[in-house]
């Protein structure tokens, strides 16, 4: 099977029900997407596939064969924080962390899909994504700081 | 009273990025679950289809190919079959009878983890069904009970004299719903011993669990924090259990055994939030002055006792709120019922009794025609009053304070008015309550535990030891914060060292908001120990008095003349001397004295205080609360890190607004849980909550470092009765239970 996975083509073996999810932890090493649940309901295994914001718990892998693949991982760039990183940084948007790899992603997808980033269209962006420690209040500001920076 | 500004100097006060920020929004951050140890199998547990039962037999499927499938029944553990914690009641696996649905009977483990699902699905356990208790009010068997009295002779005659308003407040499960599960990994060692790494709050609770368990002694034990996914309480004492079966696992396989629990079995078998059922009835004169409380409050502590006397302890402290009262008798007793556990939820007790004496208040107010802040206003609690254990309050009180600025930044009044005049479908509301919350171990817990922790100096800096967990509130950034001004270090040069029972002194467990203030200030005296140690060596060294060495900015200095950086003396300290390691005892303060058996005194060195202001609009053809605003005012003492306080005020606030509207477990009749999953056990999405407005006050506790106090709980004790004062200004109903759940709101605006 095929992905391109942070940009890097990637072939492996697996069987084809085999969860996204689990071929990227196990098969490819990427350990930055976690599971919270396993029911499509928490959001910490969000990736995108071909920019398409999904629960990579609820993906069989032959789903994705050939797709493009991004991962908390490919968002930093060159080893450097991205922006929207920085500012989970500064604003405090991480706590325990354990949701903070989807959220990354999700708000990633965010920032590029340009809508402008208003307390409604952020908190709908993240809306798939639980978080239990924060209570959404600093992720936000950090997605929106994020957002005020790029325009 | 000041707000927080920034300090000039120093890394206390700031809000630099959390230490551990950078591995957790790349990624690398590595939780037990990324963890992967050679040889590893994979853990299961064999549970009670049961609430309450006789074992008769464990049934393995003679058809299915047991051999690579390790298999682990209490007639397998070495040491003592129980979970040591406050009593030894709970056994570590059911040998004879079960007292709730989904106890632990048996274990498996497998490299293969279909086949070990496939194992599981062979195992069958034969019980003979007993009658199980559900009803809390209906249990005989109480695991402990507290009176607290104040003035009691004079309770008669108050009751009589001014008017009796009476209530019951209810209050059920609440699932913490940290988003890791609970996972460890257990590897076995060479010395028959065993080495723990896992996702928890209180290290040693594990150590010596396992020491128990497994008949091991004080060094064949030692237990690692990992990286962990929010905790909640719910990480407190559960993973004793998890760790013990996966500890029970390895040893008899020989290997590394993982466990990793499913959501669903999280949630069905772990500890929740216990419910209570609380009786009040209050005498209260005409112009809203509070005189006379009487309250009966009943916990449900689950099968067993857990840490239920803490909870109910802590509970009943709290229960007479942030107010003033002549006379006072309140009664709680916890109880067992066929049900899991209950155990720690951030709040301890706190949030029941909360949510019972703040939806009392609004009663009140409204019996007596009185706008509910003013209510409060004038009942507060201040400066050298008493509270119902006879504790005068001496400082750090800031009742009428945060009560004040989230009326002012809510715009309580204006709305207070403009929305008791709204009509139609949409109906708008404000509530406001306010709550307190005492720091630390109660009484003399903090005494009795003795907790150690300290400094050593590195070649650069120094590092921090302890067993304080760091799970999300951001532990490890403001010990470094308190160290580094301590030391006149750079917040960089200070490090945290990884969370060992086998090389840390034992601060104690990572609950009770005793993190920063009781850990935190031993770690900060340590520090200034140190500080005073390399400044008499630095005096040696360059030949000058050591009453006027100092250190700032990671440089050594003396009449204004820069010596040597501070690195370099590490390092010739360090060359010269081997080692400099520091070990401080918590230092009660030694006017707090607490007696454990009349339950009389001060029964916490000191109290935060939070007032929240909610806002909802009830729709009356769904039912259904939108919550509109949000406001908090706490008063933390001092925020050493302003962001990551206000992170624990906005997470806690959630929570209990989850708690308020969203969170309700369903049982049916045989004491099985129906929910049990992230499907059906809403917790709130970001679409859920509003836009919070969230100020930090700082009233300094004189014995706390830096003037710090405990935050952690207190934000999850006020949320939820304001959005019953809300709802109840909004439709004239006050629905004393909560979650107010459509179908709730509906009976209560139809009744
Ligand atoms: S693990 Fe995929 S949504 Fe929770
Ligand atoms: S930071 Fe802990 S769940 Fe979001």
């Amino acid at each position: 099977m095929k992905l391109t996975v942070n940009g890097v083509p990637r072939s492996f073996e697996a069987p084809p029900l085999k969860r996204l999810l689990d071929v990227l932890r196990e098969d490819l090493g990427l350990t930055g997407t976690k599971e919270g649940c396993g029911e499509g309901e928490c959001g910490a295994c969000s990736v995108l596939i071909d920019g398409e914001l999904v629960n990579s718990c609820l993906v069989a892998v032959c789903q994705a064969d050939g797709c493009s693949v991004l991962t908390v991982e490919g968002v930093a760039r060159n080893g450097d924080l991205a922006p929207v990183q920085k500012c989970f940084l500064d604003r405090g948007g991480a706590q325990c962390g354990i949701c903070t790899p989807g959220m990354i992603v999700a708000a990633h997808r965010f920032l590029e899909c340009g809508l402008p980033a208003t307390n409604e269209n952020v908190r709908e962006a993240i809306a798939g994504n639980l978080c239990r420690c924060t209570g959404y209040a600093k992720i936000v500001e950090a997605i929106q700081l994020a957002a005020g920076q790029r325009s | 009273m000041k707000h927080i500004e920034l300090e000039q100097q120093g890394a206390v006060g700031r809000s630099p990025p959390r230490k551990d920020g950078a591995d957790k929004v790349t990624g690398r951050a590595r939780y037990l679950d990324d963890l992967n140890f050679p040889g590893q199998l994979w853990g299961r547990t064999v549970r009670s289809h049961v609430a309450h039962g006789r074992i008769r037999e464990i049934v393995w499927d003679a058809a299915f190919d047991w051999t690579d499938v390790v298999r682990v029944t209490a007639a397998d553990i070495p040491g003592e079959n129980v979970v040591h914690l406050i009593e030894d009641d709970q056994p570590m696996l059911a040998a004879d009878v079960v007292r709730h649905r989904e106890e632990p009977i048996a274990l498996l483990a497998c490299a293969d983890r279909e086949k070990l699902e496939e194992a599981l699905a062979h195992v069958r356990v034969e019980i003979e069904e007993l009658e199980p208790v559900l009803d809390p009010l209906r249990s005989t068997v109480v695991f402990k009970s507290y009176r607290i009295e104040q003035a009691p002779q004079g309770l008669a005659q108050a009751f009589a004299d001014a008017r009796v308003i009476e209530g019951t407040y209810r209050v059920g499960h609440q699932e913490q719903m940290y988003i890791e599960p609970q996972a460890v990994a257990a590897i076995p060692r060479e010395d028959g011993g065993i080495t723990i790494y896992g996702s928890m709050q209180c290290p040693f609770y594990v150590h010596r669990a396992l020491q128990r368990l497994l008949r091991l002694d004080d060094s064949q034990v030692a237990v690692i924090q990992v990286v962990t996914g929010g905790g909640f309480g719910g990480k407190e004492d559960y993973p004793s259990v998890i760790s013990g079966h996966a500890a029970l696992l390895a040893r008899k396989a020989r290997r590394p055994v993982k466990m990793i629990y499913k959501r669903e079995e999280d949630v069905a078998a772990t500890t929740k939030r216990h419910p209570a059922v609380m009786k009040y009835r209050t005498a209260v004169e005409a112009d809203g002055t509070l005189v006379a409380l009487e309250a009966e409050i009943v916990m449900d502590g689950g099968a067993y006792v857990t840490l239920s006397p803490v909870v109910a302890s802590r509970g009943v402290l709290h229960a007479g709120g942030a107010y003033r009262w002549r006379h006072a008798r309140i009664d709680c007793r916890v109880v067992q019922t066929h049900t899991p556990p209950n155990g720690a939820f951030r709040g301890f007790g706190v949030p029941q009794t909360m949510f019972a004496i703040e939806s009392h208040m609004e009663r009140v107010a409204v019996a007596l025609g009185i706008d509910p802040l003013e209510l409060r206003r004038k009942n507060a609690l201040q400066i050298g009053d008493e509270l119902p254990t006879g504790q005068k309050l001496t400082s750090s009180v800031s009742a009428r304070e945060v009560l004040d600025v989230v009326a002012a930044r809510s715009d309580y009044a204006r709305k207070r008015k403009e929305y008791g005049r709204s009509v139609g479908e949409k109906r708008r509301g404000i509530g406001i309550s306010l709550a307190f919350h005492g720091a630390g171990f109660t009484g003399t817990g903090e005494v009795k535990l003795k907790p150690r922790a300290g400094v050593e100096l590195t070649d650069r800096g120094a590092r921090v030891l302890s067993v304080s967990t760091d799970i999300g509130q951001g532990t490890i950034t403001v010990f470094s914060q308190m160290a580094a001004d301590a030391l006149g270090l750079a917040l960089d040069d200070v490090e945290v060292a990884e969370n060992d029972t086998s090389k840390m002194p034992d601060s104690g467990p990572t609950v009770a908001s005793r993190t920063t203030m009781v850990v935190g200030g031993t770690i900060t005296r340590a520090a200034a120990a140190m500080a005073r140690i390399l400044q008499g060596y630095v005096a040696q060294v360059h030949d000058v008095p050591a009453a006027e060495v100092s250190c700032a900015g990671g440089i050594f200095s003396a009449r204004g003349r820069a010596l040597a950086p501070f690195a370099a003396i590490a390092k010739r300290y360090l060359q010269e001397r081997g080692s400099l390691r520091i070990i401080e005892n918590y230092r009660h303060p030694p006017e707090i004295r607490f007696d454990d058996a009349t339950y009389r005194g001060d029964a916490y060195p000191c109290y935060g205080w939070a007032a929240t202001a909610v806002e909802v609009e009830v729709d009356l053809d769904t039912y259904e609360i939108s919550l509109l605003d949000v406001s908090t005012a706490t008063d933390v003492g001092r925020a050493i890190h302003p962001v990551l306080a206000e992170g624990q005020v906005e997470g806690g606030t959630v929570q209990a607004l989850g708690y308020a509207l969203l969170e309700e477990h369903v049982w049916d009749q045989r004491g099985r849980l129906l929910n049990t999953r992230m499907q059906n056990y809403v917790i709130p999405t970001a679409l859920d909550v509003p836009r919070m407005h969230t100020t930090l006050l700082e009233n300094p506790y004189p014995s706390g470092p830096y003037g710090a106090k405990g935050l952690g709980e207190l934000p999850m004790d006020g949320p939820a009765p304001a959005v019953v004062g809300a709802v109840l200004h909004a439709t004239g109903k006050l629905i004393p239970e909560i979650p107010l759940s459509p179908d709730r709101v509906m009976r209560a605006v139809l009744s």
